[in-house]
């Protein structure tokens, strides 16, 4: 038993049903804030209302809780596999170019984890902490004002240099990521897995360009 | 041709390992690389020195028992080739060559350039047959297998057990190995029956032995010399799944 | 010591009942007694690996050895073309009797008929157990097995997996040796070397052998022993075999009291890839079906500059279509071989070292196109490319005879049994169904059926005598002495500090064998080789150096050993080579041939299995022979004109 717990494949498996479950919230996020981009009296309003239709729900407080397990899950099973690799790799080479006959980004997994985790934790400090938390002003219609918190910190082109490189590594981490949880689930069929592969750029590319045009929208409009 | 070789030299798997400078001049490009590495112990021998242990038996690229690190490359720059097969018409004159053993924690070194390949005969051990004895079997046409199932069996059965899968994997995970063993038999009739048993124990085989997790990264079936499918390792993982979470107990 | 009588044991009864006869009479071993017998086999090829998984599932106790990392290294892996099989599926009038004439007629009737018959009556269950190991064997569409047609025939009976048949079998028999070692009914041995085997009372009782990692001289009993090491051609040196390969266990054994028969056949393979330069090591086999469409030639005029391509048709000799017209190009082997050392030894021969004939591929491709011939040869263009860097779809490939199979090998009965009680030898290792040549696709199968259907038997016959016996006593006097010789023989190779390498001798006794005891040989020849064979091995003795020491890793040690072995087997090639003054399959006396330079057998004299006994002394072996009585079959006359 113990060794179904700690084998590779079932953290792998773990590893990808963590990350599509992420991936599939990505979609959400990104529907949310896209309203950040509407006309910006009714954005306001609006984006303020829905943050406080999702803060109110027990639903989504739920579901939020699902997913700050699947960030700590998916967080842990990288580090227990990172060390588990470490040793399974012994003795390093002196001489190392194995990288030629795989991809950047599949290489590199933990490396763009880091970056997006350190700004999950940037992320998590300026607005879940601040909205939950911290002195937000109100709205003309009684909700807290998000609207004008994340307004005001797309100011700073620096922040938006932040969010840019983060959405670019998260955008690498999803090309390998999406296509490789499939496989680790065990999706062997040639054509399938191609298709998944193909979607899975798409996906990347989709998801980092809509989170990158929301901060520099608000950066040019202002 | 004149070749600068860096070669890792360790007495055995207790002991410290280090690169070695050798020079061997008049190398023809026509020769293969181990030929090439005959010659050098040529020499060496004829000097009283320790010759450079290597594994090697066929020669043809099929027996799987060569296999070094050629300039940080499992068998060398060409893809899909044996370590046997490579010629140094791939190498210029000049050039300096590093080769190392395949390094692995479940690969311990026995000398020099020699690596305990066992735990993978271990992960067959542990399943990787179809439970038959002699005098069993029944009329061979009497189980029809379609072309394309015998096709697809045999290219997952091609694997020659080099390792250089193990070695060209970030992670050192054997699942490339693992899986095509898997797929070849759960391919065939004669092989499903076990599929539950077999995936289930092969895998946590490779667990014990000590082989990493596989990232995906694909570059195993490109150094593998028989081009085997990474998509073997999603069919490990899918049936390791069904074992483990839709069969009875 | 006196000359034993070479019972064959050969059981009573029709050509077609012998078997079953036997196997009715066989003495069995009840279950129970099973687990408390040990056995050892020596080799994990097909041969070794079934015989060892087969054994284990009956329930007796194996040990299984080899010098290999694995045992699925074994170079039965290295087979290309098939597994024959009477299955007749084909409904071309394929059956039992039909295989056993064409393999009896392939060895030119210098083989047993009872036990050609027997390889050919259980070839079909070989095919169902491969089937149930899971061997992907090539299907039709509609998902039934597949055959092809291979030389030497007129039906088609080639069972095959792509051009990896032998990788496919093996895989399968190492799978079954695995279970077994799950079962812990086999332990498994690898990277040990069989130093020598120890007789106790006359009988094999175990075996010297060293831990090639280690260094470790190990010692190890059994109630019987079993060699299935294997053919010894790589003694030419360069051959199609795997570097490993050797006759050291066989020939240890044979100095301990087994006979070793027709040591001098060996089949020279007449497509593998020429040499290259000095400095090679092996030479690589091309499948045999490339001679389906490629045409052999060499230019007309020795000394020929242009390049093939340039060389106008009527500036080429044909000479296999020329010689033969109607088989042509698909000669059998040994015809094909010696045509082809016919033309390099009058100059003709192309290549930077003048050793090759050209196989040319252009007609076919014109014929065909370019898309055909890929599909059926693809492979094989692609390896001829990794392996000389030339494109074959342009220019012809460069081809040339390698040494490839023994025939000869350690005499065994009816059963498998060497002249040693208890020591039994399987697959290439003795000296076989064969005769004086292997047809194609017959040697997996001769491998496979003695391991896996005919030693269960045969060995359980032996062993319902020896229940009563104790387990071997491996502090016993012999293995002390056994154990001493191979100890203070590896200390000799090290202490001998000459200045040259093992390699260097095998690659001279190599050239020396190809020459004169190779494709054709003449008594003068054959003379003058023992003389220099003798000599290099006078030199062996006094000029070998081998660095480093015993107990550890040290492969030019382990080469020193088989090399050693290697200088006496020659001579013995060459003796028995020289007392054959008849020519049969191939084996090639120059004085004897017909007037257009074909074989001339001589039944009268030499219908007989040369069985050699050591004497001690290495250049005076004792001659015993066991003479063909062909009750059901009338040998004639071989010819492919």
């Amino acid at each position: 038993m113990i060794i179904y717990f700690k084998n590779a494949l079932t953290r792998k498996n773990l590893m990808a049903l963590t990350g599509l479950f992420l991936s599939f919230f990505l979609i959400i996020h990104l529907l949310g804030n896209l309203q950040l981009l509407l006309p910006e009296e009714q954005a306001q309003l609006q984006y303020n209302a829905y943050s406080h239709f999702l803060s109110g729900n027990i639903v989504i407080k739920l579901v939020s809780y699902v997913l700050y397990a699947c960030i700590l899950l998916h967080t842990l099973d990288a580090i227990y596999l990172g060390i588990k690799s470490k040793r399974a790799n012994g003795q390093k080479l002196s001489r190392d170019r194995r990288s030629r006959a795989s991809s950047w980004q599949s290489r590199n997994m933990m490396f763009l984890g880091i970056i997006i985790f350190l700004f999950l934790v940037i992320h998590f400090k300026d607005f879940w902490y601040q909205y939950k938390f911290g002195n937000v002003p109100f709205d003309e219609n009684g909700n807290k004002d998000l609207y004008t918190l994340v307004v005001n910190a797309f100011d700073n082109i620096w922040y938006i240099l932040l969010y840019s490189i983060s959405f670019i590594a998260l955008g690498f981490h999803l090309i390998h990521g999406v296509a490789s949880a499939h496989r680790s689930l065990g999706l062997y069929h040639p054509f399938y897995a191609r298709l998944v592969k193909i979607f899975g750029y798409f996906f990347s590319i989709a998801i980092t360009l809509g989170y990158l045009i929301i901060p520099i929208i608000i950066y040019i409009k202002h | 041709m004149k070749i600068y070789l860096k070669i890792w030299r360790q007495k055995d798997n207790l002991s410290k390992g280090s690169f070695k400078d050798y020079t061997v001049e008049d190398v023809n490009k026509d020769m293969s690389f181990l030929e090439m590495l005959d010659t050098l112990n040529l020499k060496l021998v004829k000097q009283g020195e320790r010759p450079v242990e290597f594994d090697h038996d066929c020669r043809e690229g099929i027996c799987g028992q060569c296999g070094v690190m050629i300039n940080g490359i499992a068998h060398g720059p060409l893809k899909n080739t044996t370590t046997c097969q490579l010629h140094m018409r791939s190498f210029k004159d000049g050039d300096t060559i590093y080769v190392e053993p395949f390094k692995a924690e479940a690969f311990p070194i026995v000398r020099d350039l020699k690596v305990d390949r066992s735990s993978l005969d271990r992960i067959i051990t542990s399943g990787g047959f179809v439970s038959v004895d002699t005098g069993q079997a029944p009329e061979a046409n009497s189980i029809p297998i379609t072309y394309e199932e015998a096709e697809a069996a045999f290219d997952a059965a091609a694997c020659i057990g080099c390792g250089a899968c193990v070695a060209s994997c970030k992670n050192s995970s054997a699942a490339l190995f693992t899986g095509a063993k898997i797929t070849h038999l759960e391919l065939l009739p004669q092989g499903q029956k076990e599929t539950h048993k077999r995936v289930a124990e092969m895998v946590e085989q490779m667990e014990k032995e000590g082989f990493g997790h596989c990232s995906n990264t694909e570059a195993c079936q490109v150094e593998c010399p028989e081009n085997i499918s990474v998509l073997n390792i999603a069919r490990m993982n899918f049936e390791y799944n069904k074992s483990k979470l839709l069969v009875k107990k | 010591m006196h000359t034993p009588f070479l019972d064959t044991k050969i059981p009573e009864g029709p050509l077609e009942k012998k078997w079953s006869n036997y196997k009715k009479h066989a003495k069995l071993v009840n279950p129970n007694n099973r687990k408390k017998l040990e056995i050892i086999v020596v080799g994990t090829g097909l041969s070794g690996a079934s015989a060892a998984a087969s054994l284990a599932e009956m329930g007796y106790q194996v040990k299984s050895f080899c010098f290999q990392d694995t045992p699925r290294r074994a170079h039965s892996v290295a087979a290309q073309g098939g597994v024959n099989a009477a299955k007749n599926y084909k409904n071309d009038g394929d059956s039992v009797y039909r295989m056993f004439y064409d393999t009896l007629k392939g060895g030119d009737f210098r083989s047993r008929e009872a036990n050609t018959y027997r390889l050919a009556e259980c070839s079909a269950s070989l095919i169902d157990q491969a089937i149930a190991q899971g061997v992907p064997f090539a299907r039709e569409y509609g998902g039934y097995l597949r055959n092809r047609s291979f030389g030497g025939v007129q039906v088609s009976r080639t069972f095959y997996a792509r051009g990896q048949t032998g990788q496919q079998l093996l895989l399968g028999a190492y799978q079954g040796l695995m279970r077994q070692v799950k079962a812990e009914k086999v332990k498994l041995y690898a990277r040990h070397e069989m130093l020598d085997l120890v007789l106790i009372d006359n009988k094999a009782k175990g075996i010297i052998a060293r831990n090639l990692d280690t260094g470790e001289i190990e010692r190890h009993g059994a109630h019987a022993v079993v060699l299935a090491t294997g053919g010894f051609g790589k003694i030419y040196y360069l051959s199609t075999l795997a570097m490993g390969c050797n006759a050291s266990a066989i020939w240890r054994a044979h100095k301990k009291g087994a006979f070793m028969a027709n040591p001098s056949w060996t089949q020279i393979h007449p497509t593998s890839l020429p040499q290259s330069g000095p400095y090679q090591s092996k030479l690589t086999l091309m499948s045999e079906s490339l001679r389906n469409d490629g045409r052999i030639w060499v230019p007309k005029d020795q000394n020929e500059k242009r390049k093939p391509n340039d060389i106008p048709e009527e500036d080429r000799d044909y000479y296999l279509e020329r010689k033969y017209p109607s088989f042509g190009n698909l000669a059998p082997r040994d015809i094909a071989s010696r045509a082809a050392k016919e033309q390099i030894d009058a100059g003709k021969g192309v290549g930077a070292l003048k050793n090759a004939v050209y196989l040319d591929f252009s007609r076919a491709l014109k014929e065909y196109g370019k898309n055909i011939i890929k599909e059926r040869y693809g492979n094989l263009f692609d390896m001829y490319r990794k392996i000389t860097g030339i494109n074959a779809y342009d220019e012809p490939m460069k081809i040339s005879p390698a040494a490839h199979f023994s025939m000869g090998g350690l005499w065994v009965d009816y059963e498998l049994m060497t002249s040693i009680n208890g020591l039994f030898a399987i697959g290439e290792a003795n000296f076989s169904d064969h005769g004086a040549n292997r047809l194609g696709a017959n040697s997996l199968l001769q491998a496979c059926v003695d391991g896996y259907f005919i030693l269960p038997y045969t060995l359980s016959n032996y062993l319902a005598t020896e229940i009563k016996v104790q387990k071997t006593d491996i502090q016993h006097k012999e293995f002390d002495i056994a154990e001493a010789n191979c100890r203070k023989q590896l200390e000799g190779f090290l202490t001998t500090k000459g200045s040259k390498t093992a390699e260097e001798f095998h690659k001279e006794l190599g050239r020396e064998l190809y020459d004169k005891c190779g494709l054709s040989r003449s008594k003068k020849g054959l003379e003058k080789a023992i003389e220099n064979i003798q000599k290099l091995r006078k030199e062996f003795k006094s000029n070998l150096i081998v660095p480093g020491d015993a107990a550890e890793v040290n492969s030019e040690l382990e080469k020193a050993g088989r090399v050693a072995d290697y200088l006496e087997v020659a001579e013995l090639m060459c003796i028995d080579a020289l007392q054959r003054d008849e020519s049969c399959g191939a084996h090639f006396r120059q004085e004897y041939q017909t007037e257009d330079g074909e074989a001339k057998r001589d039944d009268e004299n030499f219908s007989y299995s040369a069985a050699w006994e050591w004497t001690t002394n290495p250049s005076k072996p004792n001659l015993n022979k066991e003479p063909l009585i062909f009750e059901f079959v009338k040998p004639t006359v071989r010819s492919y004109k």
